[in-house]
């Protein structure tokens, strides 16, 4: 017997005895798999997450839930199979001591490769042809009674205007349950040296726009997991989307493009009411804001706000020092509407709960709060802010 | 020993070739082919610890919710820097040293088509890494993400994408350039013998990525500079005011893009089909197959790139068709597993660190082939893309597959490379931890993802439920640091045992087994005659009539070799490869900064370059 | 123990039969290929699409341009010719010709720099517009490819001076022939594609 061949002393040396290794093997395999499975069990259990997309709201967001769900059985099939066979042949195959000599050397066989390749050929066929009828299906036109809403993505924030209702708002999106809403994706900004690039939504007030100059105009994306998917917002294009809520109430989203410093805080909330809670919120919200009182703190805030802040919130209903109102058309795009704040949960791209405090923070000195913030300290003082606060509070 | 002689022709001093085979000066002027592996290696490592800090950095910051640990500038550097690094500083060049080190000696070559051009590549990539490195102390490190995006990519106001634009440029002259290099060595510079047929899967992937390169690499290249001169010179390719499309970058860079992930994750694939056969003691189940199906990968892998562009608005027409062509390049892939299923199949297998390695690469790579499967669902990867689903597929695929392979490669070659083994026990104590710590870390993205966590933000709050398993993940990764970490004692440690191994230690069957461990500088001392494909498990066993497998005799099968009686040529060393690839990132920082230091570095280049053409050759 | 030389080229059988330069600068080319193949790519995507002049029908001068692309065309006879002769040994012709191509080269390329300095006295700068982005950057690329084609021939005009190109050599000048054809070629794509197929004088 030849020493140097068939011995191969590097690998008998440096082999551990096989029994305690093929025990341990199967029992940190099974170990890696019962954590799989552990995964698996928890992501259905999870109380607080609120952008699931393996909850879905609506029927949009049902149907890719209504694609995934199969598919992710039929791959844990697969991931069955094969991982199985994996771990039973390393121990059903794994070198015993005693066994002597050379396995026979099997291999080839076209009948298996050609079953093999086609086998998997013919499961994502299956697999391919609901894809393909959901695609065309979720990128037509929906019927019917569309709500329209334009979605402008600013950097970083998120800008709603209602063509049709006349309502311009930010942050929260507001929709009646059981219509689809038709949703035209457009970003905004300042692009290349300063230059607007075109967009085909009409930013700002309903009469009279003009596009924003305020933050760069870069790609952001819009995503509701529980309403629907995404799609992209990208400066020159217009997408289009989908989404309808079965339910009344809250569904968060936020940007899932990276678009900056502040990608993490460009969040939004979808506010599904019934159909009539609706109607009476579009009329609340195009009602103009009343003026406050005269002598009372909001009133000097009104004033400090039409000092300053005009030069990119624009409020409906805003007067000037001369008690005259300043046309919306003249009011500034380039951050978000203010004439009903109040009504509002979130503000500062819904980084931040509407409260005195946050306020207060956020006033003092936007940057230090939201990273690359296009909104700048005015240096104002805590009198001015408390006004302000006092005045933002009045917008419901 | 080998001598060495010095050239008949006495040239003037600068051009007066370099002897040295020992010290510091003779790696920076070496052109073997396997001294560049090791450099290679060595370097890609380091940046593999680099990468994976700047991973671990994420992972703290990520670990709870509304944490400012690092600010979002910061954030951003980093995991833009995490991408970069891995990518393209860390998986390529480890690629690269197998390449380099593995493939004259796997066809039986005594060094590459083009040594010098060789150390060329090497320098230029680690110039690259250096390069884009820099950039944190003079602005600001990248921060628009590895695959930067247009318009932010272009308006962002630090240096960062200008230093990634120029970086990744040189990155790909470097790459190109061996890519041409390597490619030529596999078709030209076979042993006697050694049909096509008769290659090693290893160096077919080899020359599968090879050709991958040297098309995806041109089209990121004007997409780098159509980037680099919208920062830099104000012209319009993504500038949506001047009528330009964003989107063009896109396209621009996942044709690219995508080619490369087959570029990260090929070379792997080849390796686990070298280490299966050998510790399972029979051959691959169906090598042509296994070589054709890389072939059909490659192929196929351009026709699939707007499958990262679903969410774009490309159309319904274009979203299934991309759809479509993503689902059939899961069929070549399903038939390489089941062919390696098949070559465990009725074998006798070792447990081996490598084959560990191998057969957790097979594991683990499948769970991210079955989640890519999904993403090709489109309607679902609405929903899926631009989350933590998508980062635990290319994890799974990227990591769990591409990187435990190489650690596969490395167990299993370094005692061929070094002449020493890798601590056996140490080795699974290092994969057990690193496959525990892998699935901590990524599995559970599986589920942030789903459940509404996006890529790429700095923070999340509370009340997204999603802190459980991010803690869980950064608890992964911090046991994955511990199995790196487990892994560069033992390497270190090897190097304390003597340098004494066998030819072939693990009873192997490729040719680089058939020379000594570690190989001397001319690699063969007789260049082998081929006869079959894994010529040196032919010449140690056959089958008898009845189907057994016994040794063959020693000295059996004796041809002469190639070159018998011939003294040996070899490419002698040169520090002009190490000169021209200087003055690329010279003319980098002339780009940023100044011209004249453009000048510079333009002069440095075509200075080597001509030292290059006008030293005395010496093959 | 066999003794390791560092001596001159010996030429060793190769698989295919094709030395490995050869098979190198054709692989080379394959890939430059795909680099052309984006930047005209991107030109043809934005053809039409600028928002503001100049365009291509204001500064195009086609009979002008059709000269300076004979002038490269007939670069590639010379080119050829340089080969031939010192395949045939005739190191005078070898010169003459060399020179001759890397001449006609720099008349191309001088051509180009006055076409391109009347295109921007009309308004056509680098960042005008995205005509001129897509256009300068593309005829940019391949005027540098023609740059570095004119520095190798001269290259090899001065080794045959310095007798370092003998006749055994003859496959360099083979090899810079091959990437001075595909520099022409591609310019004829470029010509046809840019200039000859009307883009009109406005946003379509």
């Amino acid at each position: 017997m030849d020493e140097r061949c068939y011995s191969a002393p590097h690998l008998g040396a440096r082999m551990k005895l096989d029994r305690g290794d093929h025990r341990d093997v199967r029992r940190r395999t099974l170990a890696v798999l019962g954590l799989v499975a552990l995964a698996l069990v928890a992501a259905a259990c999870a109380p607080n997450a609120t952008q699931d997309s393996l909850q879905p709201a609506g029927p949009y967001a049902r149907k890719a839930y209504d694609l995934y769900v199969p598919v992710f059985w039929v791959a844990t099939a697969i991931f069955v199979v094969v991982e199985g066979l994996l771990v039973y042949f390393a121990w059903k195959y794994r070198h015993r001591k005693g066994r002597e000599g050379i396995p026979p050397q099997v291999h080839g066989n076209t009948r298996l490769e050609i079953a093999w390749t086609i086998l998997p050929a013919i499961i994502l066929a299956g697999v391919a042809v609901p894809t393909v009828t959901t695609i065309f299906d979720l990128a037509r036109e929906p019927e019917g009674d569309v709500l329209n809403v334009d979605v402008l993505g600013h950097q970083w924030w998120w800008e709603f205007d209602y063509p049709e209702e006349g309502i311009n708002t930010a942050n929260e999106l507001h929709i009646p349950t059981d219509r689809p809403v038709y949703l035209r994706l457009c970003a905004v900004g300042v692009g290349y040296q300063g230059q607007v690039a075109p967009s085909e939504c009409q930013p700002g007030p309903p009469e009279g726009s003009f596009p924003a100059t305020l933050g760069d105009s870069v790609i952001h994306s819009f995503w509701v997991p529980e309403l629907a998917g995404t799609q992209d917002v990208i400066p020159g294009r217009t997408n289009f989307m989908v989404i309808q809520a079965d339910e009344p109430g809250t569904y968060t989203g936020q940007c899932k493009e990276f678009c900056g410093l502040s990608h993490a805080y460009m969040k939004f909330t979808v506010v599904a009411h019934t159909p009539e809670d609706f109607e009476a919120w579009v009329a609340a919200q195009r009602a103009p804001a009343a003026m406050p009182s005269v002598g009372t703190p909001a009133a000097a805030g009104a004033e400090v706000f039409a000092g300053q802040c005009i030069a990119c919130h624009a409020i409906d209903g805003l007067q000037g020092p001369d008690g005259q109102p300043i046309p919306i058309q003249q009011q500034s795009n380039n951050g978000p509407n203010l004439t009903h704040f109040a009504s509002r949960g979130c503000f500062a791209g819904c980084m931040l709960e509407t409260n005195d405090e946050n306020l207060r923070r956020w006033l003092e000195d936007p940057p230090s709060v939201k990273a690359g913030s296009w909104m700048p300290s005015y240096n104002l003082t805590p009198e001015q802010i408390d006004q302000l606060i006092a005045y933002l509070n009045s917008l419901r | 020993m080998a001598s060495v002689s010095v050239p008949a022709e006495r040239p003037r001093g600068l051009l007066r070739r370099p002897t040295a085979t020992t010290g510091f000066w003779s790696w920076v002027a070496t052109v073997d082919h396997k001294k560049i592996g090791i450099l290679y290696g060595v370097t890609a490592f380091a940046f593999f610890i680099v990468g994976g800090t700047e991973a671990l950095l994420i992972r703290l910051q990520l670990a709870q919710p509304d944490q400012n640990l690092l600010s979002p500038s910061a954030y951003n550097e980093l995991f833009t820097m995490h991408g970069i690094t891995m990518v393209f500083l860390v998986v390529m060049p480890l690629s690269a040293a197998f390449f380099n080190y593995l493939i004259p000696l796997m066809i039986g070559a005594r060094d590459v088509a083009f040594p010098r051009l060789n150390a060329f590549s090497y320098w230029a990539f680690l110039f690259a890494g250096l390069f884009i490195y820099s950039s944190w102390f003079l602005g600001g490190a990248p921060n628009g993400g590895w695959f930067g995006y247009a318009p932010n990519a272009v308006v962002d106001p630090t240096r960062g994408m200008t230093f990634y634009a120029i970086g990744l440029l040189i990155a790909g002259i470097a790459s190109t350039v061996s890519a041409v290099n390597l490619a030529v060595t596999v078709i030209n510079m076979r042993a006697p013998g050694m049909t096509l047929f008769r290659m090693p899967v290893f160096v077919w992937m080899g020359l599968v990525v090879q050709l991958l390169l040297a098309f995806s690499l041109p089209i990121i290249t004007i997409g780098l500079v159509e980037l680099l001169f919208d920062r830099r010179f104000g012209t319009h390719f993504f500038n949506p005011a001047a009528g330009g499309d964003p989107v063009l970058w896109q396209h621009l860079f996942w044709l690219f893009g995508h080619p490369e992930v087959y570029i990260l994750v090929l070379p792997a694939m080849g390796i686990v089909s070298e280490i299966l056969p050998v510790f399972s003691r029979k051959p691959l189940f169906g090598y042509q197959f296994v070589v054709f199906s890389g072939i059909a990968i490659g192929f196929i892998g351009f026709g699939v790139w707007a499958h990262h562009m679903f969410a774009v608005g490309l159309g319904p027409v274009a979203n299934t068709a991309f759809g479509i062509s993503t689902m059939i390049i899961a069929v070549p892939t399903g038939v390489k597993i089941f062919n390696w299923l098949g070559t465990l199949w009725k074998g006798d297998i070792r447990f081996t660190t490598a084959m560990l390695f191998a057969i957790g690469f097979i594991a683990m790579f499948v769970i991210g082939g079955l989640s890519g499967v999904t993403h090709a669902v489109v309607p679902s990867d609405y929903q899926q893309t631009d989350t933590y689903y998508i980062v635990a597929h290319f994890h799974y695929v990227l990591f769990g597959g591409a990187i435990f392979g190489l650690f596969g490669g490395m167990y299993y070659w370094w005692p061929k490379v070094f002449g020493r083994m890798l601590d056996e026990r140490w080795g699974k104590v290092q994969f057990w931890t690193m496959l525990v710590g892998f699935n901590l870390a990524f599995g559970p993205m599986h589920v942030l993802g789903l459940q509404g966590m996006p890529r790429r933000i700095q923070s999340y709050p509370e009340s997204l439920g999603l802190t459980f398993w991010n803690l869980v993940s950064t608890i992964g990764a911090f046991t994955i640091a511990l199995a790196v970490l487990l892994f560069l004692v033992s390497a270190v440690r090897s190097f304390r045992q003597p340098k004494e191994m066998a030819a072939d230690p693990w009873d192997a069957r490729t040719l680089e087994w058939a020379t000594s461990s570690p190989p001397p500088v001319h690699n063969f001392d007789e260049i082998p005659v081929v006869h079959a494909l894994d010529e040196v498990w032919h010449r140690k066993y056959a089958e008898t009539e009845g189907g057994r497998v016994v040794p063959v005799p020693a000295g059996g099968s004796g041809e002469p070799g190639h070159g018998e009686g011939h003294a040996i040529h070899l490419p002698g060393p040169s520090y002009y490869p190490f000169v021209a690839s200087l003055g690329l990132p010279i003319l980098g920082y002339g780009l940023i900064f100044d011209w004249w230091l453009a000048g510079v570095g333009a002069m440095v280049t075509l200075a080597g370059l001509y030292g290059w053409i006008l030293e005395p050759s010496a093959e | 123990m066999a003794t390791i030389e560092h001596a001159a080229v010996t030429e060793h059988p190769t698989s295919t039969g094709l030395p490995n330069t050869k098979l190198a600068m054709w692989l080379f080319l394959a890939s430059d290929c795909l680099l052309f193949g984006a930047l005209i790519s991107s030109y043809v995507l934005y053809r039409g699409a600028s928002l503001v002049g100049p365009y291509p029908n204001d500064v195009f001068d086609i009979p002008y341009t059709s000269v300076s692309s004979f002038v490269l065309l007939a670069s590639s006879l010379t080119m050829v010719l340089a080969l031939s002769a010192i395949q045939r040994g005739d190191h005078g012709r070898l010169r003459i010709w060399l020179l001759a191509t890397a001449m006609l080269g720099l008349t191309f390329v001088g051509g180009q720099v006055y076409e391109f300095t009347v295109f921007a006295h009309e308004g056509l700068h680098l960042t005008a517009n995205l005509f001129s982005t897509t256009f300068y950057v593309l005829t940019g690329f391949h005027g540098t490819h023609v740059a570095v084609g004119i520095l190798m021939l001269l290259t090899l005009l001065s080794f045959s001076f310095a007798g370092r190109l003998p006749q055994e050599r003859a496959e360099t000048v083979e090899l810079v022939g091959l990437y001075w054809h595909f520099v022409d070629i591609v310019w004829i794509v470029i010509f046809t594609v840019v200039y000859l197929i009307p883009t009109g004088s406005g946003p379509t």
